[in-house]
């Protein structure tokens, strides 16, 4: 799937046929089954993030993952071998960007992560050309863990889908959680019907749960815990409170409180600028994987301003000075490639019909990640 | 000279002389995709002596492909981190050599299909597929929930394994190995068909009773056609992870056993160069309807339709008429 | 575990068991009938979802909503039965698989082109979104326990339309053979657009019940797909008491063993492990129970040789 932005083609049209890209970026994202919303997302806040700079001399082909690793290197081989690309970015699964970041990087191209941070190319397989955007996976964990001691919470039943980025989460969770655990549980991925779990949480003498369950599986946990009486605190990372799916989950999630490191009220002109555009362009809030697809795209723009991309060394160091202005406000990169920045405490509200976020504290600040140190680049 | 035959040899020129011309035109990624189709024909193939002789529809062959590509990915991890995969009673280490890879995956696949297969064959008819869907689904749901070797997010392996006197990360030559693979495989299968064990096989979907009364084990037969057929998708299993140098779950999905089977279907039950066909039409819809629109699916679905409904014996049904009589 | 969790374990899995024979109902009912795999039996539950989600949006009346979900998949069952499921019963089943798996692409991507690719949402009716205190102390959803009242309506509505109603003496008729009662007069055609039909609605009528407590969104209906081919083939194909038996043995197991299979592992493994273990088996326990079965009794509980 080629897609490229009305407004780049016409300022290629302009520019003429000989005006040859400078910058060429492959997206490699999930537009079509049922993750689709968040490549889309990330996809639009990237596109919008380009389109604003009107840059002739940058390049984006978009291809569709359909969520499957062998099609992702598929794409990767094709991006490098026939589109020769100079930067890889897009991907949003972790098992996704397993597949594909390591063989990209050592065959010496850029990688921009706008989601995906699973721990092993955090810490040991961490490489110069990857640049991580998004978070590390256990960063938003770490910090509800941070927010569940601030509150008071001794005694925490928690849960995720049983696969390493579940697994993650839990210990992400556990690593900055001080009190006791009631319960610890795995669940099926995919699952769907959560009662057992839920009675389990009800008969373990909790005071706070805390869950990991991305996608369709938040949406059916929320409303099930709502309808089953059980009154405990609930916290979840952002995942399963983002604009694209609160609307899903409705009543069942007001007054949640979740960990995230943004919000559409994060204040800073930047911030505003791109929720009141994106609004106007896609007709729809922004949500968190767009506005990780529209800081990647920036962080690209400005090491593009600052060095060629021929010169790896040079745009490396362009890309880790991070020089842009971030919809976090402050954002700047660890040794080993990965956000060091702040992350908040939302809680979910309602604007009139539509279901938000509000952010009520910060779980952690100038927040890295446990792995860095294992990290020689 | 029959007009299938025609077809068959059109359609490995087809497949040989395209990754030649795309050597030539310097498009590396076309010699990838046609790296694809042979493997999926292979992994096809090997269904195809089950489903298309034995008439037994597996819906768990991709467990054979993924045990394959796991076998490949343990085998090149322990080799690449230098730690061996046991050491006691017996020493066993990790290689990056693909004959041993191949024989392993093979004769592991072969194992899980001689398992699976003597429970499973004790059904007939829709309770086989469902059983061997349950199969599949048991080894998916192990392999993800299994973290020693990285669960749902699977295991990279950094370079390709390697061939003597080969250099396979250059992609012509890969593709070479997996299409003089397959060239094999299909003799081998020929072979098979016309053996007293490939009639006797056939006779079985046909008329069990008969089988039966001249004193044959229908049983057994299905049972020992089972095995081959997973050892070789196991095989192509292997290779499969060794083309994109990585594997995991995803590759024992049961969308995953439901492709495998599509490759057949297009291209004709029985045929022996039916997922050969099937195979490679798969890979250009999918890399050509892909381009067209963001909801290509829906254009895939219409075409597969079009297919079953008027196709009746798959393309080469299509073409080259009914098959001719048994001699 | 405490009795009292117990039992509410031993409700949670009756519940589950009747939500799965909700899912599994038309598609027995047409595999018996007709003898059709038919894959698209989870777009039909996504296609009454969506239109209850749609409709409850608009209205805001779940019993519309609920309605609209019956009509929307009855229709969309008998517009592809008219044009293509009737071409497929004479195939084998290799041909239907693939037919029909060619419909949950169409299905699939049409719905998301014409919803989006956000989930929709669908919440339960006001009056029954709290939980409701049961004798013994046991706090259950009021929602759970309508569904379990519902599913045991829907399947004793199936029983007597198929033992005691004229259409059941056709659709038993027309399963014991086909020729014979075109020969007498019965416009086979019609009956199986009538059978399908109410497959489909079935589906649709489960994907917004239990919609309203899961996710509406694209995709689904693949798991509800793959749950309900292990309910109906555990019970014997085509047995509406076979899906029924089968449906509950499938809820049982799964819950009971995702409760309790990590706390058993627990007795002799150290906590981390035994998780694992655990959670492993556990979510693989379906597919052992359905392999078990099928290995003593190849053709399922209650199905006929």
């Amino acid at each position: 799937m080629k897609l490229r932005s009305a407004a780049l083609a016409a300022a290629m049209a302009l520019a003429g046929a000989t005006a040859q890209a400078d910058v060429k970026v492959g997206m490699i994202t999930t537009l079509s089954g049922g993750g689709a919303g968040l490549g889309i997302d990330v996809r639009d806040g990237f596109m919008l993030a380009v389109q604003q700079a009107g840059r002739d001399d940058l390049e984006v082909v978009i291809e569709d993952d359909q969520r499957k690793p062998d099609i992702a290197v598929q794409l990767a081989d094709k991006m490098i071998q026939s589109e020769k690309v100079d930067i890889l970015t897009g991907i949003i699964w972790s098992n996704l960007a397993m597949a594909v970041v390591p063989a990209a990087t050592a065959q010496g191209k850029f990688y921009l992560s706008p989601n995906a941070g699973p721990s092993p190319l955090a810490g040991k397989g961490c490489h110069k050309n990857y640049f991580n955007v998004a978070w590390q996976n256990d960063n938003l964990h770490e910090a509800a863990g941070a927010y569940a001691n601030d509150t008071g919470f001794k005694n925490s039943f928690i849960l995720a889908p049983n696969y390493p980025a579940g697994k993650d989460a839990l210990t992400g969770y556990k690593r900055f959680f001080e009190g006791e655990m009631a319960g610890e549980l795995y669940t099926k991925l995919g699952q769907t019907d959560y009662a057992a779990e839920i009675a389990q949480i009800r008969a373990s003498g909790a005071d706070s749960v805390y869950f990991f369950l991305p996608g369709g599986m938040g949406i059916s946990f929320l409303k099930q815990y709502a309808a089953s009486g059980v009154e405990l605190p609930l916290v979840g990372p952002a995942f399963s409170f983002d604009q694209g799916i609160l609307q899903a989950v409705g009543d069942a999630a007001m007054g949640v409180k979740n960990t995230s490191q943004w919000n559409k009220d994060i204040d800073n002109a930047t911030n505003a600028a791109f929720v009141e555009t994106f609004q106007a362009e896609y007709g729809r809030l922004p949500s968190l994987y767009a506005s990780q697809g529209f800081d990647t795209a920036n962080l690209l723009i400005s090491a593009m301003g600052k060095a060629d991309v021929a010169d790896a060394d040079a745009f490396r160091a362009a890309l880790k000075d991070a020089e842009f202005d971030s919809v976090r406000g402050k954002f700047a990169f660890g040794d080993n490639h990965h956000p060091v920045q702040d992350i908040y405490v939302r809680e979910v509200i309602k604007e009139g019909d539509v279901y938000t976020n509000k952010i009520i504290a910060t779980g952690l600040s100038d927040h890295a990640d446990a792995y860095a140190a294992d990290c020689k680049m | 000279m029959t007009r299938e035959t025609w077809i068959n040899v059109a359609s490995l020129a087809v497949l040989l002389g395209v990754p030649l011309w795309a050597l030539m035109a310097d498009e590396p990624f076309i010699i990838t995709l046609a790296t694809r189709a042979a493997i999926f024909a292979l992994a096809g193939v090997g269904l195809n002596l089950a489903l298309g002789t034995g008439g037994l529809v597996s819906l768990g062959h991709a467990a054979f492909f993924g045990i394959g590509g796991y076998a490949m990915g343990i085998l090149a991890s322990h080799a690449q981190s230098y730690a061996p995969i046991m050491e006691a009673p017996f020493l066993i280490e990790g290689t990056k050599s693909m004959p041993v890879i191949w024989l392993v995956a093979m004769v592991t696949s072969a194992l899980a299909a001689l398992a699976i297969g003597v429970l499973s064959l004790r059904t007939s008819g829709v309770y086989f597929i469902m059983i061997t869907l349950a199969f599949g689904q048991m080894v998916y749901y192990f392999a993800i929930s299994w973290p020693a070797y990285g669960g749902e997010d699977g295991l990279s392996i950094y370079v390709r394994n390697g061939f003597p006197g080969l250099n396979t990360l250059v992609p012509i030559q890969f593709f070479g190995l997996c299409f003089v693979i397959l060239c094999l495989v299909l003799l081998l299968m020929n072979a098979i068909h016309k053996s007293a064990f490939g009639l006797a096989l056939s006779a079985a979907r046909q008329n069990e009773t008969r089988v039966l009364s001249v004193g044959l084990k229908p049983y057994h037969l299905r049972l020992v056609a089972f095995v081959i057929s997973g050892a070789v998708t196991g095989l192509a299993g292997a290779l499969f992870a060794d083309l994109n140098r990585f594997v995991s779950p995803t590759m024992l999905s049961w969308q995953m056993s439901g492709e495998i089977i599509i490759f057949i279907i297009i291209g004709g039950v029985g045929r022996l160069f039916g997922p050969v066909i099937g195979a490679m039409i798969f890979i250009l819809l999918e890399h050509t309807l892909g381009g067209l629109s963001e909801f290509w699916h829906v254009y895939l679905g219409a075409l597969l339709l079009g297919i079953v409904l008027f196709a009746k014996g798959g393309l080469i049904g299509a073409f080259a008429g009914r098959e001719k009589a048994h001699d | 575990m405490t009795i009292l969790l117990f039992i509410e374990q031993m409700l949670n899995g009756l519940q589950f068991g009747v939500m799965l024979f909700l899912m599994s109902a038309g598609l027995t009912l047409v595999f018996g009938v007709m003898g059709l795999i038919n894959l698209a039996h989870g777009s039909l539950y996504m296609i009454g979802a969506f239109a209850a989600a749609a409709v409850a949006a608009a209205t805001g009346s779940f019993v519309l909503a609920l309605m609209a979900s019956l009509a929307a998949a009855a229709l969309a069952g008998a517009l592809i039965e008219l044009t293509i499921i009737r071409r497929l019963y004479d195939r084998d089943h290799l041909d239907q698989v693939l037919a029909t798996f060619a419909l949950i692409l169409i299905f699939s991507e049409g719905t998301r082109w014409m919803f989006g690719s956000f989930p929709l949402f669908l919440d339960v009716p006001k009056v029954l979104s709290g939980p409701v205190t049961l004798p013994g102390g046991i706090q259950f959803p009021a929602y759970r326990l309508s569904i379990i009242v519902i599913g045991l309506l829907v399947a004793g509505g199936m029983f007597a339309l198929i033992n005691r109603t004229r259409v059941g003496i056709r659709i038993r008729a027309g399963e014991a053979d086909r020729e014979m009662i075109a020969a007498l007069g019965v416009d086979i055609a019609k009956l199986y657009t009538f059978v399908f039909a109410l497959g489909a609605a079935l589906a649709g009528f489960a994907g917004a019940l239990v919609g309203a407590i899961q996710s509406v969104q694209v995709g689904m209906g693949e798991p509800v797909l793959i749950l309900a081919f292990v309910v109906i083939v555990i019970g014997g194909i085509g047995s509406i008491k076979g899906a029924f038996v089968g449906a509950l043995l499938v809820g049982f197991t799964d819950t009971m063993g995702r409760i309790l299979l990590p706390q058993i592992f627990a007795l002799f493994l150290e906590p981390s492990s035994a998780v694992t273990v655990g959670s492993a088996l556990a979510s693989m326990l379906i597919y052992i129970l359905m392999a078990g079965v099928l290995v003593f009794r190849p053709r399922g509980l209650y199905g006929v040789a």
